[in-house]
């Protein structure tokens, strides 16, 4: 099964010190070396944002991001599992699960309605 | 009732969820297992009164909730890959039929996956009574005082998200088991306290019961799941005694103890000690022994409380909280005298987080009563009265508030 990985910052969490969160580099050549993790990119912050709809035909734009929450996403990554159970072991292994937000979306198979 | 009748409800209340599971592996379609699977009961309560029941009953259920799934299958015209898959599948055999089986069985898998944490409890509730305990919408609805629409959706839901997030159908591996069990043991007692003291619902508790029998059968090691149904067991084994015949309130010293269950007392105590030799103890288990003290105590003098204050202080230990300090400071007071007790109460009152919780507000004026501050006791007599949320416990605490010596 593959899932859409958003990772996202949490300003509202201060970790107390050191408390000892993986490393995002060993993260990535584990996931990659066991074919886990098919692509990843870090995005820039919702300030370099810019939200299209269209309208009426018309193209709106707005300078930042389309809903305002808490949670900024900081990157993604697409991830290859056998189920859930081993996409949320390799999102707990993420440095950002450790200080930010991880949220899991399965895909959403071409042929199912 | 005919008897085919009656044994049909009986194979119903033990085959459902494993008819149930067994067709969610054959099919990973929850609601198409749960629709075949009454489709064969339905069929069985047509043709067994006349034909007789067979043999192998819960096979029979199988075969024809099995012919039933293809049938359905076909109809919405499935792709054809999955319906060859499913009718290629041999044919899947369940074990015979006995009575109270401890053979462990395919619904220790359907029980882990409507309880994964990545439902919301909930849903995991309701998941776990429709497809295991084969409730109705409509009866878990009334369970949960929740309208049948909102309880059909919330089921909905829950399927959908375990068939679209691809959580696993299974028995979680070795090293997840010590994070996924506990979530298993808290929805079974949390059924069963949501049937607990309530007549209308006892089906919660025998459920819950009866599928912690269905773990501790396949899971015999696992010291939490013991305690859970001795920690089920010597409650229930007391429930009928908790309230007198005009429903006020009995307190345990009060209670008839000739009246609770002895068979399951004995039980509850004996699963209790197997599961504490293990030496593994966790707050399942710790509950069950506080319990199996009430439990045993011939008279209520006789209680043991030093030990079950100690007990309450592991239980602290483990899963620190303010209802467990106030039960120690209780534990504590019995044991030790109402002045050791107050220090203890004084610093969950001070916490601030259980303001609103009129228990802590009915021990706090029992103890005080009991050191013979009656006009501090008064006060928080009546802190507890407006917020006590049931009549029966409100009658109890006017009555303490008029016992009290006239203050000056």
């Amino acid at each position: 099964m593959r899932y859409l990985m958003l990772v996202c910052t949490d300003p509202t969490y201060r970790p107390d010190g050191d408390d000892g969160a993986p490393d995002v580099d060993d993260w990535v050549a584990e996931m990659d070396g066991k074919g886990i993790r098919l692509m990843g990119e870090r995005v820039r912050p919702a300030s370099d944002a810019t939200t299209v709809r269209v309208r009426n035909r018309e193209v709106l734009l707005t300078d930042g991001p389309y809903a305002e929450t808490k949670d900024h996403i900081a990157g993604f990554d697409i991830l290859e599992c056998a189920d859930l159970d081993e996409a949320i072991e390799v999102a707990a292994k993420h440095p950002m699960a450790w200080g930010g937000v991880i949220e899991l979306r399965p895909f959403w198979p071409a042929d199912e309605d | 009732m005919t008897p085919e009748r009656d044994l049909i409800a009986e194979i119903y209340a033990d085959g459902w969820s494993r008819i149930v599971a067994i067709m969610i592996r054959l099919t990973r379609d929850w609601s198409l297992a749960e629709e075949c699977t009454q489709d064969a009961f339905a069929r069985a309560l047509h043709t067994w009164p006349t034909s007789g029941v067979p043999d192998q009953p819960l096979a029979w259920l199988t075969t024809t909730a099995r012919r039933r799934a293809i049938d359905r299958m076909r109809r919405a015209a499935t792709e054809a890959a999955k319906l060859k898959e499913v009718a290629a599948a041999v044919e899947p055999q369940p074990p015979p039929y006995v009575r109270d089986s401890q053979i462990p069985d395919e619904r220790l898998e359907l029980m882990f996956t409507c309880c994964h944490p990545s439902l919301n409890l909930d849903a995991q509730v309701a998941l776990t009574l429709r497809s295991l305990a084969g409730m109705s919408t409509a009866e878990i609805a009334r369970a949960f005082l929740v309208p049948e629409r909102t309880m059909g959706q919330r089921l909905f839901r829950a399927k959908q998200k375990v068939a679209h997030a691809g959580i696993p159908f299974r028995v979680p591996p070795a090293h997840l088991l010590p994070e996924r069990l506990p979530a298993v043991l808290h929805v079974l007692y949390l059924l069963f306290n949501a049937g607990y003291g309530d007549p209308q619902k006892t089906r919660l508790c025998a459920e819950a019961i009866r599928l912690a029998r269905v773990l501790t059968a396949a899971m015999p090691d696992e010291p939490e799941a013991l305690g859970v149904l001795a920690l089920m067991l010597l409650h229930d084994a007391r429930q009928t005694t908790r309230v007198d015949a005009a429903g006020a309130l009995v307190l345990l010293a009060d209670q008839d103890r000739t009246q609770w269950n002895a068979a399951q007392i004995a039980e509850g105590a004996a699963l209790c000690e197997r599961a504490l030799r293990r030496r593994r103890a966790g707050p399942m288990q710790l509950q069950a022994a506080i319990a199996a003290c009430h439990a045993t105590a011939p008279t209520a003098a006789d209680t043991d409380w030093a030990q079950i204050a100690g007990l309450y202080a592991h239980l602290a230990s483990l899963h620190p909280g303010p209802v467990v300090e106030l039960n120690r400071a209780v534990a504590v007071s019995m044991a030790d005298g109402p002045e050791a007790a107050l220090p203890l109460i004084e610093a969950v009152a001070a916490s601030g987080r259980l303001d609103d919780y009129h228990l802590l507000h009915a021990t706090r004026a029992d103890l005080l009563r009991r050191t013979g501050r009656a006009a501090e006791a008064a006060d928080s007599y009546r802190a507890a009265l407006r917020l006590a949320p049931t009549e029966a416990e409100r009658s109890f605490l006017r009555g303490r508030l008029a016992d009290l010596p006239p203050q000056s």
